[in-house]
């Protein structure tokens, strides 16, 4: 499974917060239910996101994409799918399937660098650039391993 | 996939995420992982209630729920009181027979931060645990009114700098000691109470699990580190939990039954409490030269609360 797969074709961070249509303060339903999902939602724990049918609610189809300034980007061929970063990832970025880290989703992602911090790998393989910075050019500047300090 | 016991963290990653991103928590919130790992490490049906505060309106925000399972928001108290109504109907619908799927599991957890349960809610609380509903609370515990702009509450420690409570010419910031909620949860009549950190992921997530199984109500203390009002860079959440349970500020232990205390983590090296206080700005004040009496303190108080909690351990009453 690629990453390509996962984002492919859901619903993920289609709408910018803020420019959704909002009703005034006195056209609010009281009581309003707010529904994740458009279908019967029984099974939820045993679907990955991609087989989720999303309703309009769900804050997953929101982006909060445009906080960011620094970046993470990760570097497949040093990985070791700990899965650190998908525990401590406190904006469910992390796309991980099959015990195997796939990628990030830059929809979700605040850009807090929690997950560089906790890469356990060296050099890391994960690592902070700025927003605009390519990532290919981020890859090809990946630093070398880093000797251990001779005490 | 089912995760009933989560034996490494390869395992734990095949969970299916029930906590959506785009909330709008502070970047590198911890709040925002404890929440993600109590939804990860079971696949029963939850009913969570959460009382104002950081969680409640950064996860709601009009028009969107950051939540795949049922959630109610209620004021500011009364998230205890909300989760034990819920149990109290599901017990009675039960009863009754009027459930549609009478056999699957439901679980109850009510999410408040430190005001809302060391301070406003303590009554409500204090009320839902007396009564003895089958629910589990859970205390975001970041030592602050964070939502509303950093005021002091009965969680903020000793020597912090708050809004109301700031360290200056006169004042070295909040002059009372921390509530000890542990120990007031447990004596309430708490069937299980701990205390839990985002950075040890295994164990919170044993707690969380423990915590959901004991019929009867449950208290989780969960630290929090804030970015904001600790003031300390987004990226390092972990490390500063990692100096808060390392320098053993936050003892992680759990209280089984009222009085069975087990510490569940012993850290190998016990690092000097200034390392953890000065790691945030919140403290910086404490380590002029008119402030060192507080941090002389601040050790005494940690080793002396390290020794007493070894020796409840060691007596089991």
């Amino acid at each position: 499974m690629s990453i390509g797969n996962v984002l492919g074709n859901d619903k993920r961070g289609r709408i910018e917060l803020g420019a959704e249509k909002k009703v005034g303060w006195d056209e609010v339903t009281h009581g309003v239910v707010l529904h994740s999902f458009e279908d019967d939602a029984t099974d939820v724990s045993s679907r990955k996101a991609e087989d989720r049918n999303y309703a309009q609610f769900s804050s997953y189809v929101a982006t909060v994409a445009s906080w960011r300034v620094i970046k993470p980007v990760y570097n497949r061929d040093i990985c070791i799918d700990c899965q650190n970063c998908w525990i401590y990832c406190p904006d469910t970025s992390i796309i991980s399937r099959d015990k195997q880290m796939l990628g990030i989703d830059y929809d979700h992602c605040k850009g807090c660098g929690v997950c560089v911090e906790v890469c356990p790998t060296n050099p890391k393989s994960l690592l902070m650039f700025a927003e605009a910075h390519n990532p290919e050019d981020a890859l090809a500047s990946w630093p070398e391993k880093k000797k251990k300090e001779e005490k | 996939m089912a995760i009933t016991s989560i034996k490494n963290l390869k395992e734990f990653s095949t969970a299916n995420d029930r906590f959506e991103g785009a909330h709008l928590l502070c970047p590198g919130c911890a709040h925002s992982m404890i929440v993600r790992e109590l939804m990860n490490c079971t696949d029963d049906n939850l009913v969570i209630a959460t009382n104002t505060g950081c969680l409640e309106v950064s996860t709601a925000v009009y028009p969107y729920t950051s939540w795949d399972t049922s959630w109610i928001h209620i004021g500011f108290e009364n998230a205890a009181t909300a989760a034990s109504g819920a149990e109290a109907m599901y017990k009675a619908r039960k009863r009754k027979g009027t459930l549609k799927n009478p056999d699957a599991p439901v679980k109850f957890v009510a999410f408040g931060g430190d005001g809302s349960t060391y301070d406003i809610g303590f009554q409500w609380l204090s009320g839902a645990v007396e009564r003895g509903h089958d629910f589990t609370y859970i205390c975001l515990d970041n030592e602050v009114y964070a939502n509303t702009g950093g005021q002091r509450s009965s969680s903020t420690p000793i020597g912090a700098s708050s809004t109301t409570a700031p360290a200056g010419r006169v004042s070295y910031g909040k002059k009372e000691n921390k509530k000890d909620m542990m120990a007031i949860m447990a004596a309430n009549g708490a069937h299980y109470v701990a205390q839990v950190a985002p950075n040890k992921w295994k164990n919170m997530a044993q707690a969380f699990q423990k915590a959901l199984a004991t019929e009867g109500p449950c208290y989780i203390n969960a630290i929090s580190a804030c970015t904001t009002e600790w003031k300390f860079d987004a990226k390092d959440t972990i490390h500063i939990s990692d100096l808060a349970t390392d320098s053993l500020v936050f003892p992680l232990y759990e209280i089984v039954g009222g009085h069975e205390l087990n510490i569940t983590y012993r850290p190998k090296n016990i690092i000097p409490v200034c390392d953890y206080l000065g790691a945030q700005g919140r403290f910086r004040h404490l380590f002029k030269p008119e402030n060192e009496h507080v941090l002389v303190e601040w050790q005494k108080r940690v080793d002396a609360n390290w020794e007493r909690l070894q020796r409840r351990e060691e007596a089991r009453v």
